[in-house]
């Protein structure tokens, strides 16, 4: 999927790194789209994009999971908002996050993010994200290899990890999150000129030669701490590429408008606000990935155990799911449910505008996949069984969707397994210990 | 050609016991430390940019989260590496901080020479800056190599660039994203006190101590010392060590420290529900901070007290505008005195607040957005001043059995938390936590003080392993008498500065325990005893003499 992006980085690289300071017109003729709009001209699709979806606490059992089996099935009360995009959305049901002890809203994120059952010894060890694993795929030609936002505030509100001292932090601001892709370093992809920027050169001739310092720094080092280096290595190369993809002409892309600079809600835990801000963040999401900046993404609109709270209340859907009330007449806690609901119409926020980006006769959704995750799947009593957990998009056709899929009790990690195979990651099995699998959720894979 | 030594550390060997020294058995070293790499804070960037360059210098931007391990981030800094993102970051800081050192209003101060031209390169002036900069930067001198490729790179820059400056720049950014800038890398050398051990060299040990003290870089003096040798001899670290103390900047060393050991970090995600608590604002979570850290620094540096006493002083300082969150009127005899500034306050004898228990920023960070929460509060305080360890929540808890459903309205925090502490699933954790907490149930969760809850009187009585308290100012009692919390402290500091535990290091833990006793908890002394201490600087690696390739 990424070879036409190959050939030109190579054709552009060799020709600017060879020492040429001056404007390169680069014949990328080929590279234009179809006159539909929905591939490249030699006839090869838009590439694929991915994005993780986090939300806190799980649902209410019972009012998640379609009765059905299959397609065409019914969508529950909990996820009522999504049933205009049911066709687009798989609803996976049945899978279990095995714990063996630690914190329960800690311990099932990592198992559905990273595949690792066994608290790490050490406070900050753990398995690469699923992401990550991802985005070593399809993300290494774009500008950003992947792009973190979450919307409680919380820079620490990131599922994103290389390992567990190496944590992408997220974006808490859509207006600081918009300079950055759309700021002063971005490029058109449209635009009919392009001029390589000589202080971008000469910085990312600077950088390779910090990068080499690697052996260097690297000498005496323990076994943990040259880990420790080499991910701060694996960093720098991974900006120094970024710095060398915008040295070269951007592949038009039809769909790439620059979007308007928004107003942030006030950044924070009120969910009201939290939701504006998704909002925000949905529509730069798309107009990243519509532009060719990345190919990956990560949103949480909270985080594990959520902290988000409505404006006036004592307390927050954390508390709130282990201290309301169950409704005697619905047998569910209702400002819970409330929160529940709230997710539920900031997940379709994001497939609106997704889905409202036009690539010829397809949308962006159409070459996305996305893969909404929790931590729990019940947060009232911390039952990580049955895990609610959806998948929106067809990943340019990769994906089967608008099917309910049951997991027969078998591990979550099923689920992560599937989403990295559709997405070409070349691996059989995923997950450790009880969480390990080599079954992938083979309904939904065209 | 030059030699250095090499060292393996003992991967998987079970930790070797604690040495005490051969003619100085009183001070055993840990016998598990080792070298450790740590990636510098945003508090020491920032300190290490104004002692630099000046605090004119914005440094502006964000900076990859801290991680905290064992209760201190300054433990975590030995855990964290940098990721994609967090790199992206420390860029942007880097090229704003060095396009602010070599832009037209700073270059005259701050780059010690003018170039031929300010279009054409100067290899003698951009050298000099180099050098000079990167011995502060790197915390030591540029060795042949790194210099020549950091003149390189500000020699090809600005050449492209026909521009000087930006040459300089280009290469000052590149120090500022590099992992000897951004990470404190510990060197270590055989001991020849001690055959069969290790030490810090001289940089490393002059870095560790300058962190540890000023929370920054070692400056001009005591890399001066490092280059010369004496920082190595007993009367010369004595020196450093005594200059350092009596400096001013010793507030900035205390004051990070206990903001890490105080979790004041969380503050910056802090958030309370602006309908219950108006008053909250976020200049009050950074003013709440600001109190208990003056509060610190000015009862163990100013008026050299005893730490235990921290938990039962009632001198404080605030401004006016945190007296309308506490309620209390400051009152400022400088004539148009700004809401803002900082005087001096004592609560009257018996006031429930005394101590840095009843501090809003205590019981505000361990509490819940809208309400408070004892449960928060014990754990923190078991925490945060005992060192004890209080488990999470177990797995698949069922909570229905702690839900009265059928009489759900309890009024106070008492009567809610009642159930925990009787059901048997429960109560091994909330008796440990709740007691506690209970007893500072007169502070709500922004810090405000309240006699009743929902309309109920609040009872604030506990006990602290058997000894029964009334209120807070009992509460602080039995913590100031409670010879676990000095112990405490002492464990703390030390991984603090060292940037690791030590599980074998019984004996030296103790040592400073006793040494902490016989100072009468002073802690300026518990740090300079750990400075001057050898035992500080020792690592247990084995050292392999190696030839540089």
């Amino acid at each position: 999927m990424s070879s036409y992006h190959d050939f030109s980085r190579r054709r552009v690289l060799r020709g600017l790194l060879g020492g040429s300071a001056v404007s390169v017109g680069l014949p990328l003729l080929d590279c234009y789209l179809n006159s539909n709009g929905n591939a490249f001209a030699s006839g090869e699709a838009l590439p694929v994009c991915f994005g993780t979806w986090f939300y806190g606490l799980g649902m209410n059992p019972g009012l998640w999971e379609p009765t059905k089996i299959g397609d065409k099935y019914d969508m529950r009360s909990c996820m009522a908002v999504l049933q205009p995009h049911r066709d687009q959305i798989n609803v996976i049901s049945g899978l279990t996050a095995h714990l063996e002890g630690g914190n329960p809203h800690a311990t099932g994120a990592r198992v559905v993010t990273t595949g690792e059952t066994t608290p790490p010894s050490g406070a900050v060890a753990g398995l690469p994200s699923i992401d990550t694993l991802i985005s070593d795929v399809i993300g290494k030609q774009t500008r950003f290899r992947s792009l973190e936002v979450a919307c409680d505030g919380s820079a620490r509100t990131s599922i994103s990890q290389r390992s567990g001292s190496s944590i992408n932090p997220a974006e808490v601001s859509p207006a600081a999150f918009y300079t950055r892709i759309f700021g002063p370093d971005f490029t058109d992809p449209n635009a009919a000129d392009f001029k390589p920027d000589p202080r971008t050169m000469v910085e990312q001739s600077a950088l390779s030669a910090v990068a080499d310092q690697r052996r260097q720094f690297a000498k005496n080092l323990g076994a943990a701490d040259r880990a420790r280096v080499d991910e701060y290595f694996t960093s720098l190369r991974s900006v120094e590429k970024q710095l060398a993809i915008q040295l070269q002409k951007p592949a038009p892309m039809a769909a790439c408008t620059i979007p308007a600079k928004g107003n942030d809600a006030e950044v924070g835990t009120d969910v009201t606000n939290a939701v504006a801000n998704h909002k925000l963040f949905s529509a730069l999401i798309a107009h990243a990935l519509a532009c060719g900046q990345t190919q990956v993404f990560n949103m949480a609109i909270s985080g594990a155990a959520s902290n988000l709270r409505r404006a006036g209340n004592t307390s927050t859907h954390h508390i709130l799911s282990h201290e309301e009330v169950v409704d005697p007449v619905t047998g569910y806690q209702p400002n819970v449910t409330w929160f529940q609901e709230r997710y539920m119409e900031a997940f379709r926020d994001l497939l609106v505008t997704l889905g409202s980006i036009r690539e010829g006769d397809k949308t962006l959704l159409d070459r996305t996949l996305v893969y909404a995750m929790t931590d729990v799947s019940y947060g009232r009593n911390h039952s990580t069984k049955n895990f609610p957990v959806f998948t929106a998009g067809s990943a340019g056709g990769r994906v089967k969707t608008g099917l309910h899929i049951a997991g027969n009790g078998d591990t979550i990690c099923r689920a992560g397994l599937t989403v990295q195979q559709i997405m070409g990651v070349r691996t059989g099995t995923w997950g450790t210990t009880l969480n390990q699998t080599s079954k992938p959720l083979s309904e939904m894979i065209a | 050609m030059k030699r250095f030594l090499h060292y393996l550390t003992i991967a998987g060997v079970a930790a070797l016991p604690s040495a005490g020294y051969p003619g100085n058995t009183a001070e055993p070293a840990p016998g598990d430390a080792v070298a450790v790499t740590r990636r510098i804070t945003e508090g020491q960037y920032r300190n290490i940019i104004a002692d630099v360059f000046g605090t004119d210098i914005t440094v502006g931007g964000r900076f990859e989260p801290d991680i905290r391990d064992q209760g201190l981030l300054g433990i975590g800094t030995s855990r964290v590496s940098i990721s994609e993102t967090g790199f992206e970051q420390y860029r942007d800081l880097a090229l704003t901080v060095a396009a602010q050192v070599t832009d037209a209003q700073h270059r005259g101060s701050l780059i010690p020479c003018t170039p031929g031209s300010p279009k054409a390169w100067d290899d003698a002036c951009a050298t000099k800056f180099i050098q000079g900069a990167g011995r502060l930067l790197y915390r030591r001198p540029l060795d042949q190599a790194e210099l020549a490729t950091l003149v390189g790179i500000a020699q090809k820059s600005a050449t492209q660039l026909n521009d000087f400056y930006a040459g300089v720049e280009v290469s000052l950014a590149s120090m500022l994203v590099s992992p000897q800038f951004l990470f404190r890398k510990e060197a270590a050398v055989a001991d020849p006190a001690h055959p069969g051990r290790a030490r810090l060299d001289a940089y490393s040990r002059a870095a560790r101590l300058s962190f540890f003290l000023w929370n920054t870089a070692p400056d001009n003096m005591l890399l001066t010392a490092a280059e010369n040798g004496s920082l190595n001899t007993t009367a010369g670290l004595s020196k450093q060590v005594d200059r350092m103390i009596g400096s001013g900047r010793m507030s900035g060393g205390v004051r990070a420290f206990f903001a890490d050991m105080l979790g004041f970090d969380e503050f910056s995600t802090l958030a309370k529900d602006p309908a219950i608590y108006p008053k909250y604002s976020f200049k009050a979570a950074m003013d709440v901070q600001e109190q208990t850290l003056r509060t610190i620094t000015d009862h163990l540096l100013a008026q050299r007290g005893d730490y235990r006493d921290l938990f039962t002083t009632r001198k404080t300082f605030l401004t006016r505008s945190l007296g309308a969150l506490y309620g209390v009127a400051v009152v400022d005899d400088v004539a148009n005195g700004l809401p803002a500034r900082w005087v001096p306050y004592e609560y009257a004898e018996g006031d429930p607040r005394a101590g840095i228990l009843t501090h809003a920023s205590f019981v505000s960070l361990h509490s819940h957005p809208g309400r408070s929460s004892p449960t928060l509060r014990g754990k923190a305080f078991r925490e945060t001043f005992l060192c004890q360890r209080v488990p999470d929540p177990p797995v698949n808890v069922d909570f229905t059995v702690v839900q009265n459903t059928d009489n759900p309205i309890f009024k106070t925090a008492r009567e809610r938390l009642t159930a925990h502490r009787t059901s048997p699933t429960c109560a091994g954790c909330h008796k440990i936590t709740d007691p506690i907490g209970l007893a500072l149930e007169n502070f709500d969760s922004a810090g405000g003080y309240r006699t009743l809850e929902n309309g109920a009187p609040i009872d604030t009585s506990g006990e602290l392993n058997g000894k029964p308290f009334a209120d807070s100012v009992g509460l602080g009692r039995a913590i100031r008498d409670n010879p676990e919390a000095p112990n405490c402290l002492v464990t703390r500091i030390y991984s603090y500065a060292a940037g690791q535990t030590t599980k074998n290091g019984k004996d030296w833990i103790a040592y400073l325990q006793a040494g902490f006793a016989a100072d009468g908890y002073r802690v300026p002394a518990l740090m300079r005893r750990i400075a001057v201490s050898d035992a500080f600087y020792s690592v247990a690696d084995t050292p392999v003499e190696e030839t540089e390739q």
